[in-house]
């Protein structure tokens, strides 16, 4: 019954081939439109670490005080002090805990005939491997005994391995990084994370592959400036020292809390915190401390770009303008059919059999509009880089999954939109057909 | 007119006319929207920077193996091959120029003990060259002079004795009379500078939501920054622009080696920089330009398909109408009126539909308010569209014969 329907269906679209036309078109176009936009914003709303995004967290301490926090909804600052960072990292509160600051390194080839080039570079501690489950190629992260020798160690990604080394396993080799000489003591494998996660602040979630990590001990003694944002309330006074004793914020920090009873320990050894500085005399003010996880955190951060939101939501209204319209041109079309229809039940077809018959037609309009809207999705997704920065843009891909659910959504909607205009043709009473022909 | 016959024979289709009103007024309210984001879009991009664009063209440098406090003698010699380079007109040492992204943000005080500035503005540090490099004209005052300018590290910068700032910048410090040499507080000082110099125009670095209060306030501080890390700008002759593109990165890894210039982004035309700053809202532009255009288009073949199925139903009835002794004129218009009245009808919804949805969208997104022309040119642009689309139909069905009232079938 079903094959008889499905060709009955054809026969009827190829009757009017504009019209059939029209409804394809336009279903193809919304599906399209919403398909192109959600790759997008799937890309940018991904969860970039699921397995721990519930355990790692980033702590907000407010060192500015409520006048500032005013402006942002009484929220503390995004970035931490140094001051902050090391008091932090000193009372060592988590399982595993960081700060991390990106910072601007140039890999100065030994062969001299070679210029010298730049890579993302990072400081941070040698917890953050673990904590971040970034995978080795070769070697492992530095120890805690680097970290707290201030040790001039470095891991480096795999493409810079590939590019300086010949992909040969360089642990215990030397890099030079703006002429001082660091030993690599392991080889990351492919790892960048997307949103990426760890320093929103800085990168807008979306950047290339960092190739270089140094301890941050190390970077600090070198008076490594940051290569992002800086921000100070107040003149922090002249000079690397005053600097990194002034209020200016600079610094990420990332704590790794196994569960909810950590988080909440941790809470409250913030807000002890706060409360000692201002009983120091350092704040004026009440503690004012956040704890975000990393999904409440790039939400905070507004990471899915205001363009990939708007842009869904004008797609997916277009697609509901557009199954409003096949709502009206298939009542229209099926409507015109009444006395076929009356024909039909006085030779006994059921009131479930023309459902059947009608719904069938729909999903077979429904199943080329979402073959037109695969092709335009595609096109869509190649059309991306137009309206999005190319760090986002590259994200945007055409998977089996979106393949999946642009031929679904195309079906599922246009069956839906179907069933009004076949309620209504079912409802037809043969008789009154039959006595007006 | 005669409505009441229509408004009777609507009333027997009323899910075609209700599916009719409800597509135009979503129509409207999405349209309106996406035309107002596409004028905003627009207008920023619109904006300008204040610059010579046309011959400008940008360098990023890294100079490598040398402690920032070193720089200061390489940025120098740096910036003299670049000034001497055949079809250069002259070139800068500056931290951060208008568009690039990233910069130096801060308050500007009338007096040492305010507490809340009276401005927001972008930092541009660099020297006497400024100006013939930027290609802005001094509207009063006069450019730096060589003696004036200093050389800082970024970390040790102090207050300035002389600065210049954009006219913006006056006008919002003191809307009644001129900046020009009066003293100011730059951040959270107790030191003035005096401003000698009024350029017309110089916008900051950022081109997001961000800095729009304060797009065109700039001041420029005569330092340049001793910092391993520079933006090279260099204002070329006409015409040699491509030239200098290639001469200038060359020029600058012959006078020293261990720096590097990144190969993506580190060389840019100002035109390639502007694409790279408006990429976002230039696409948003077009992409809701295509999303209007195919939503008006799908919306007027919607109500094509579905007039030209009530003609083909009502063949009969204007047939007797036609015999009775209607014009076909009187048929054209009675489809017209019909249409117009779904329209109107579309159109009422579709405006406060447009309105709340940009309300909604002001809440979630930092929107501005939409303006009610927008409603008021989408209510005539589509009620226009649901004419034209009847029109064919209706032509059809006003040649319909006579006759046909006394076929059956």
């Amino acid at each position: 019954m079903f094959a008889y329907y499905f060709q009955l269906g054809l026969r009827s679209l190829r009757k009017n081939p504009l019209l059939t036309a029209l409804m394809v078109l336009a279903i193809g176009c919304g599906v399209a439109a919403s398909m192109t936009t959600y790759s997008v914003f799937r890309a940018t709303a991904n969860n970039p670490i699921p397995q721990k995004s519930s355990q790692l967290y980033v702590p907000q301490i407010d060192n500015w005080g409520p006048e500032d926090a005013a402006e942002n909804k009484g929220e503390p600052p995004q970035a931490m002090t140094y001051t902050d960072a090391t008091n932090l990292i000193r009372d060592h509160r988590a399982k595993r805990q960081t700060v991390l600051y990106p910072v601007s390194l140039s890999v100065v080839p030994n062969d001299a005939g070679l210029l010298p080039f730049m890579e993302n570079s990072y400081a941070w501690y040698g917890d953050a491997f673990a904590m971040f489950d970034i995978p080795f190629l070769y070697g492992s992260a530095w120890s805690v005994a680097d970290d707290n020798a201030h040790a001039d160690v470095a891991v480096i990604g795999r493409t810079l391995n590939d590019k300086l080394f010949h992909g040969a396993n360089s642990v215990g080799k030397d890099i030079n990084l703006n002429g001082h000489t660091y030993r690599i003591t392991g080889v990351v494998d492919q790892w960048n994370p997307s949103p990426l996660f760890f320093d929103v602040v800085n990168t807008n979630a979306f950047d290339d592959t960092t190739e270089i990590f140094i301890p941050f001990t190390r970077a600090v003694d070198l008076k490594i400036s940051t290569n992002g944002n800086n921000n100070c309330n107040k003149d922090p006074g002249q000079g690397w020292d005053n600097w990194i004793r002034s209020e200016c914020i600079w610094l990420q920090y990332w704590a790794e809390l196994p569960n909810t009873a950590d988080a909440d320990a941790y809470r409250q050894y913030l807000n002890g915190y706060a409360a000692e500085q201002q009983r120091s005399g350092r704040f004026h003010w009440a503690p004012n401390t956040r704890l975000r996880d990393v999904t409440d955190w790039l939400d905070y951060q507004k990471v899915v770009p205001q363009e990939a939101k708007v842009s869904l939501l004008v797609s997916l209204g277009f697609l509901l303008i557009c199954l409003i319209n096949t709502i009206g041109l298939l009542l229209a079309k099926f409507m015109r059919r009444a006395s076929e229809i009356g024909v039909r039940r006085a030779l006994g077809a059921s009131r479930k059999e023309i459902y059947a018959q009608f719904l069938i037609e729909a999903a077979a309009i429904g199943l080329a509009g979402g073959l037109v809207g695969l092709l335009l999705t595609g096109l869509g997704v190649i059309g991306v880089g137009l309206v999005f920065q190319p760090d986002i843009a590259k994200l945007a891909t055409l998977d089996v999954k979106l393949v999946l659910l642009t031929l679904v959504l195309a079906v599922v909607a246009t069956v839906l939109a179907a069933f009004y205009p076949t309620w209504r043709a079912a409802q037809i009473q043969p008789a009154w057909q039959l006595k007006s022909n | 007119m005669q409505i009441k016959p229509i408004l009777a024979a609507l009333k027997r289709h009323k899910a075609g006319t209700l599916l009719i009103a409800l597509q135009i007024a979503l129509t409207l309210a999405i349209v309106c929207n996406a035309l107002f984001i596409i004028h905003q879009r627009l207008d920023r991009i619109a904006r300008p920077t204040g610059l010579d664009e046309n011959n400008l063209m940008a360098i990023q440098n890294r100079m490598v193996g040398v402690e920032d406090k070193e720089s200061g003698p390489l940025i120098r010699a740096d910036l003299a091959a670049l000034r001497q380079l055949p079809g250069v007109e002259d070139a800068i040492s500056v931290n951060s120029y208008p568009l690039r992204g990233g910069g130096w943000s801060t308050g500007v005080h009338l007096n040492a003990d305010d507490k809340k500035s009276k401005a927001h503005t972008t930092l541009y540090f660099s020297d006497e060259h400024t100006l013939a490099t930027f290609g802005t004209r001094l509207v009063a005052g006069r450019n730096f002079q060589a003696d004036e300018i200093g050389e800082a590290d970024p970390k040790e910068v102090g207050d300035p004795a002389v600065v210049i700032i954009s006219k913006a910048l006056s006008d919002k410090l003191f809307p009644d009379s001129s900046a020009l040499g009066k003293p100011i507080y730059i951040g959270d000082t107790k030191k003035p500078s005096t401003v000698i110099g009024i350029v017309e125009r110089l916008q900051v670095p950022w081109n997001g939501n961000w800095s729009d209060t304060f797009y065109d306030n700039a001041i420029i501080e005569p330092y340049r920054l001793v910092s391993t890390f520079t933006n090279y700008m260099i204002r070329t002759k006409p015409g040699q622009l491509s030239a200098v593109m290639a001469s200038a990165p060359a020029a600058l890894y012959k006078t020293n080696r261990m720096r590097v210039i990144a190969p993506k982004n580190g060389i840019r035309t100002f035109a390639m920089v502007r694409e790279s700053a408006y990429r976002a809202d230039r696409g948003m532009a077009v992409l809701m330009g295509v999303v209007c255009a195919v939503l008006l288009g799908i919306t007027a073949a919607g109500i094509v398909g579905l007039t030209s199925f009530w003609v083909g139903q009502r063949r009969k009835q204007i047939g007797v109408r036609r015999a009775l002794g209607a014009t076909q004129r009187d048929i054209l218009s009675y489809f017209l009126t019909e249409n117009l009245l779904i329209g109107t009808a579309g159109v009422l919804m579709g405006a406060l539909l447009a309105i709340g949805m940009n309300l909604w969208m002001v809440t979630q997104f930092e929107m501005a308010r939409l303006s009610v022309t927008y409603v008021l040119v989408g209510v005539v642009a589509l009620l226009l569209l649901g004419q034209c689309a009847v029109l064919a139909p209706a032509m059809r069905a006003s040649r319909v014969p006579p006759v046909e009232a006394t076929r059956s079938v």
